[in-house]
């Protein structure tokens, strides 16, 4: 019995052994984060047979979470609304690191040479930074405006090049520039009166230009990281012509800046349009009247299409902009609650996450048919890998 | 794990229904189960899935305590001017609302 009990546990260890070494190893490419918001999970999905790989839970709240990538693209920093900021290994399937570094979060960025994490809080407002590996803080940056002790809630949160992250003060209406080459002594360069309440911000792929948009009025602010001496202004001021916004139930976003050939696509706030800017002198050169208020603009990694979602009640719809013709040229209607859209690094498909469907359709962007479907527990944002390269994601 | 509570959910659903025709001074149970989801999907999208708050202020009971019910509701109903609250009157009518702010002010996170 004793005999053969044992080798019987000889023969396990040995099959467990020829199976570790029989996993090849992978790379993470075409490896992704989607965010099922309510569960406090993350799965980890790949895109090339498109199918899940992992689910990672005890990620707290999040709601409105996003996720930016290690340079190397092993790991995914996960940042929940409840001030977790969660390092997630993509090959192993868990959780590397884990804190809750602040009470309630909306973002963050990774620094150009990798090494420090930044996170944008709500509250108490301001960002922190940490070391990417050990996630050790680094530096704390409170958000106060001029004299007043009163701190801003921070957004708009993206990396630039010279190891710099720019955000927007919410309350206090100012751009911030932080040289982190230093990462204990930050030295930040404030541009104040930016514009009211800027509730976005993004930077264009090539790190030149720093984007707010503005809630509180219509209007981008624009910042020249090239000449940053030259001021914050004031571009597509009063684009909604004096005309009243609509209520606005889900406030838009600015995710990555979607351009293609020197025109860019940006979200008009409370009003059915994208508009449509000339980056080269920064004016409108037109505006796309759309189903519904768009929430995100995206443009395919060629540049050919841009897609949209909408905020409630037209959230069931999902519409792609033709750039060349600058015309809709496709209405899609995935289900209830659509939230986000991520294409695949070249581009031929777009992942898009249905929160009410409980369910991420992957399209294929040239015959818009729906090639397949996951299940998620009410997902949201959806981040994959490719990120890890681009300047501002 | 879910299909049970969905089940669950149509036979509310279903109840809500019947009840609804019947007695129109309170919020069905279907509505009061659409109304729980707009809370923590869409109200959550700036006060925190779970009511901490966000862009806007937290939404807990403690955040809450003090407030007078009819301001709520007509915040819920109207937004306020100059800050991102929009106003949901299309979402729902003013009897939703303040069962809305009944949940909010005993923070109750389920549906009845």
């Amino acid at each position: 019995m004793r005999a053969n009990s044992l080798s019987n546990l000889f023969l396990g260890l040995a099959g467990a052994a020829l199976v570790s070494a029989c996993v090849s190893p992978r790379g993470t490419g075409d490896l992704g984060i989607v965010i099922e918001r309510a569960a406090g999970s993350v799965q980890v999905v790949e895109t090339t047979t498109r199918t899940r790989l992992a689910q990672v839970s005890g990620l707290g709240d999040l709601s409105h979470a996003s996720v930016v990538y290690s340079r190397d693209a092993r790991y995914a920093y996960v940042f929940g609304r409840d001030g977790g900021l969660t390092k997630v290994d993509l090959l192993q399937g868990r959780i590397g690191k884990r804190i809750v570094q602040a009470g309630n979060a909306i973002g963050g960025a990774i620094s150009q040479d990798g090494g420090l994490i930044a996170v944008s809080n709500y509250e108490p407002g301001g960002v922190k930074v940490f070391a990417a590996d050990t996630l050790e803080l680094l530096a704390d940056i409170p958000a106060g405006s001029g004299d007043s002790q009163h701190r801003s809630k921070v957004v708009g949160l993206v990396d630039a090049p010279g190891e710099v992250f720019v955000f927007s003060l919410y309350d206090a209406g100012e751009i911030w520039m932080a040289d982190m080459r230093h990462p204990r002594q930050p030295q930040i360069r404030k541009f104040p009166n930016v514009g009211k309440q800027p509730y976005d911000g993004t930077v264009t792929p090539d790190g030149r230009y720093y984007i707010a948009g503005l809630f509180g009025e219509d209007g981008l602010a624009l910042l020249d990281l090239w000449q940053p001496e030259k001021g914050v202004r004031r571009v597509l001021e009063g684009y909604g012509r004096g005309e009243e916004p609509l209520p606005v139930f889900k406030m838009p976003h600015m995710d990555y800046w979607a351009q293609a050939n020197d025109i860019a696509y940006v979200p008009a706030v409370g009003r059915h349009e994208v508009l449509v800017i000339d980056q080269k002198n920064w004016t409108e050169v037109g505006r796309i009247a759309m189903a519904g208020q768009p929430v995100f603009v995206v443009a395919r990694p060629d540049g050919r299409q841009v897609w949209v979602n909408f905020a409630p009640p037209d959230n069931d719809t999902v519409q792609v902009i033709d750039t060349l013709s600058r015309t809709i040229v496709k209405t899609l209607k995935p289900g209830k609650a659509v939230l986000h859209m991520e294409f695949t690094p070249r581009g031929e498909n777009v992942w898009i996450s249905v929160r009410d469907e409980n369910r991420v359709d992957v399209y294929d962007t040239g015959t818009f048919e729906r090639v397949t479907s996951l299940p998620a527990d009410k997902p949201s944002g959806i981040f994959f890998s490719a990120r890890a390269q681009r300047i501002g994601q | 794990m879910r299909r049970p509570r969905h089940k669950t959910g149509i036979i509310l659903a279903a109840l809500g229904a019947l009840w609804s025709g019947t007695i129109c001074a309170d919020v069905s149970a279907s509505r009061q189960v659409e109304l729980m989801h707009l809370l923590a999907q869409d109200c959550g999208s700036c006060h925190g899935l779970t009511r901490k708050g966000g862009l806007g202020p937290a939404l807990t009971a403690e955040a809450l305590n003090g407030k007078a019910p009819i301001m709520l509701r007509d915040v819920i109903l109207h937004g306020r001017p100059g800050t991102p609250m929009p106003p949901w009157e299309s979402f729902m009518n003013a009897q939703e609302a303040d069962w809305l702010v009944q949940v909010l002010i005993q923070g109750r996170t389920d549906a009845r």
